[in-house]
């Protein structure tokens, strides 16, 4: 056995960022406003909660700008539970991702579902020893936001409506312009560089790995066990449940089944025996009766 | 043995992948493991990096434990950091109600060095893998805060690089063995290092 110094470590580097991402993977990320739900959560085998004032379907019936949590609501959730804490601040809103990382939250999730501060630019992510989760609806999109220092990209799908078309449009778009990089020869690259407004570099990584370098969830619309294994079988990494949990029926049993089918979403024994007596769904929006103006995913370049 | 043991990985969530493939370039064949008849045939067993509150919870709801707490017993198990967490006999700083496997007879302490932000990397010396330097990475990881008389300590730090003062030992074990039990607070599989995995496989080959 050998005795030695920690004088060598370095803190908060990418690979720490990019690998906390990593031990989410196959879990569910719920969307919380309180300490009790945050305990439900936890105890449906969540692998992290989402600290937020309002559920994106509260924020799209009420209305108004949506911002960053209470802090002392933060506090309240990170000492509820054990497992990680993520919050939001609002798209290049960096005062409110500096005052997220003070509270010791584990990932800032700058996010669409909130009202944007900037319409030019994002957060610079790099700056901070908090890792990022931020959203994307193509590779372009998620490679901008990786090139800013992203850890982790969520597809956006449409937050708040319980219609999970979108998601499924992201998730397969991303994969899909991913798996069309892998096919490309070098001197194609170059155009595919211009084309999806991405870094050079990223986009060769991309090409030679056949996976995004961080992390791929998927988001947006999400309501069902159903919904979650698609995601999965689609190719996620795992998934976000905003308003379909604590906007349904029976949110203990609705929190449960999501995490089960999300586990074994490959055995449909396992999804439909999830799928048994969960009440009612949330009512749900569909997407295309949403006006554009109000439609979030749209929100973020 | 024959030349490529079966290993499961345990794939309730975390970093399944990255284990399977450090596995497999070291010489194993692996399978993941989800449902209790998943566990006939391993000759070894991996409980990968992720959130140990949420494994523990899924284990219990997907009726994982006994077989779980059976290969503990019978067979060699690597866990790294969530992994350490449920091999061990205690577990402080964690939900009262926290399950584990069990079996090695340490405590840890869980996110000892205090949240994400405080994470890191860091070259360390381990006698039982040899030179040089292994890289290792630590994420909300957990600290082996003591040891049962027949437990093998591979590798301990000096000091904490916590900002948190409540640790005032000398030695931070992050590394330990114990029989067919091995266990790191860090994360090999998230670096490019085969040895941990070689060390590990050489415990199945040779149990």
């Amino acid at each position: 056995m050998t005795l030695q110094n920690d004088s060598n470590a370095q803190v908060a580097t990418t690979r720490v960022k990019r690998g906390m991402a990593d031990m989410l993977k196959g879990g569910v990320i719920m969307d919380v406003v309180n300490a009790e739900q945050a305990r439900i959560a936890e105890d449906a085998g969540s692998v992290a909660v989402m600290a937020l004032e309002r559920v994106p379907a509260d924020i799209r019936a009420q209305g108004g700008v949506a911002r960053m949590s209470d802090p002392d609501m933060i506090d309240k959730i990170i000492a509820a539970v054990s497992i990680p804490v993520m919050a939001k601040a609002r798209i290049g809103h960096f005062v409110e991702a500096q005052i997220i990382e003070s509270l010791g939250v584990d990932f800032i999730d700058e996010s669409e579902v909130l009202t944007p501060a900037d319409f030019a630019h994002h957060i610079d992510k790099w700056k901070f020893k908090t890792p990022f989760v931020c959203g994307a609806t193509n590779l372009g999109e998620a490679l901008r936001r990786i090139n800013e220092g992203a850890a982790m990209i969520r597809s956006k799908g449409e937050a708040g409506t319980g219609d999970v078309s979108n998601a499924t449009t992201h998730i397969r778009t991303i994969t899909a312009e991913i798996r069309k990089l892998s096919s490309m020869r070098s001197d194609e690259l170059y155009v595919a560089a211009k084309e999806l407004q991405a870094p050079y570099d990223l986009v060769l990584e991309v090409a030679r790995t056949g996976s995004l370098p961080v992390v791929l969830f998927t988001a947006g619309g999400i309501a069902t066990p159903a919904d979650a294994a698609m995601m999965m079988q689609l190719g996620a990494d795992g998934v976000f449940v905003g308003s379909g949990i604590f906007k349904s029926g029976d949110p203990v049993a609705r929190a449960n089944a999501i995490v089960q089918a999300t586990m074994n979403f490959d055995n449909p024994d396992a999804v439909a025996k999830a799928s048994r007596g969960l009440g009612e769904a949330m009512v749900g929006i569909n997407v295309a009766d949403i006006p554009v103006p109000h439609r979030l995913a749209e929100r973020g370049w | 043995m024959g030349a490529s043991p079966i290993i499961g990985v345990l794939a309730i969530q975390g970093d399944v992948r990255e284990h399977s493939k450090m596995l497999v370039e070291s010489g194993a064949v692996v399978r993941e493991v989800k449902h209790a008849s998943d566990f006939a045939g391993v000759a070894g067993l991996v409980i990968p990096g992720g959130e140990s509150t949420t494994m523990g919870i899924l284990a219990d709801k997907n009726n994982l434990f006994e077989p779980l707490r059976a290969a503990a017993r019978e067979l060699p198990v690597y866990g790294s950091c969530a992994g350490l967490i449920m091999l061990a006999d205690v577990v402080t700083d964690a939900r009262l109600d926290q399950p584990t496997i069990g079996g090695l007879h340490i405590t840890a302490q869980r996110n000892a060095f205090g949240r994400q932000r405080d994470s890191f990397e860091i070259d360390l010396d381990i006698d039982a893998i040899g030179a040089p330097a292994f890289h290792a990475i630590f994420i909300r990881a957990p600290l082996v805060t003591s040891v049962g008389p027949q437990v093998e300590v591979l590798c301990a730090m000096k000091e904490s690089v916590s900002r948190d003062d409540t640790h005032s030992q000398d030695e931070r074990i992050v590394a330990v063995r114990q029989g067919n039990l091995l266990a790191t607070s860090f994360h090999p599989e998230l670096t490019s290092d085969l040895r941990f995995h070689q060390y590990f496989i050489e415990m199945v080959r040779s149990a």
